[in-house]
């Protein structure tokens, strides 16, 4: 596989630094300017919501290449209390927080691959993939 | 590691550069700021360069646009200006419309813009 860090998220603070580690594998990829702004934005949604939801988790980035193909991936996770209706949160619009968070099929678009993984009461894992074009 | 961000007065107007990546507590404390300063110099109207900022998320936008309702709420007028390409994309494709919100290429543009509204 590739080469794999990551953050663990307990504060705001956690959030800048799970970005910045993003931002820095995301260059070191060799993702151009927009493609760092949209996995940064990303990590920075998914950060948020494990700070939000589940109180605490875990941001790991991993580069990787596969039959010559280069990406990122990004797994967000936590043992918090898992999210209901997962359909209801790829709605658009859809928002348990007051409008914060533009929420799941924001971060869906950013990337191209998406999978969530959740169970109530045992915790969420978000899993996020951008291939190098 | 609480930085505040600078805000200078020109005649009736307040200019904002941010100048870094702005983390949440960074941000929710300029808004206080920004609302505070205005009050205290009757400004106008506000011009918020963003030029050097390479992402925003959903937070700093929600913060921003909050910050333009209040300050329409106190009789002023923003203007955001230099809005990066990759930033502008990755806005709309979050799903996020700063609908309503003047902008402008950059502060330059911005100003004159501002000046223009303020005299419309």
């Amino acid at each position: 596989m590739g080469y794999r860090s990551s953050v663990d998220i307990y504060t705001e603070w956690d959030i800048v630094a799970a970005r910045q580690l993003g931002r820095n594998e995301a260059k070191k990829t060799g993702f151009g300017t927009v493609d760092q702004a949209r996995i940064t934005t990303a990590i920075s949604e998914l950060a948020r919501n494990i700070y939000l939801y589940a109180g605490k988790g875990k941001i790991e980035i991993e580069r990787f290449s596969e039959n010559g193909l280069y990406g990122i991936t990004i797994i967000a996770s936590d043992e918090g209390p898992g999210i209901p209706d997962i359909r209801k949160v790829m709605e658009d619009g859809f928002s348990t927080s007051g409008g914060l968070g533009a929420g799941m099929p924001g971060v869906k678009r950013l990337m191209d691959e998406f999978k969530v993984h959740t169970e109530s009461g045992v915790g969420t894992n978000i899993t996020i993939t951008k291939w190098l074009r | 590691m609480n930085m505040r961000i600078p805000i200078l007065k020109l005649n009736d107007t307040l200019i904002v550069s941010v100048q870094w990546e702005l983390d949440d507590q960074t941000a929710i404390q300029f808004q206080e700021d920004l609302l505070k300063k205005m009050h205290e110099t009757s400004a106008r109207g506000v011009v918020i360069d963003l030029t050097p900022i390479d992402f925003i998320d959903s937070f700093i936008a929600k913060v921003l646009g909050d910050v333009i309702s209040m300050s329409g709420l106190m009789g002023a007028k923003v203007v955001i200006t230099g809005i990066q390409p990759a930033v502008a994309i990755t806005l709309i494709e979050l799903g996020i419309r700063l609908e309503n919100v003047l902008t402008a290429l950059d502060l330059e543009n911005g100003l004159d813009k501002l000046r223009k509204e303020l005299e419309a």
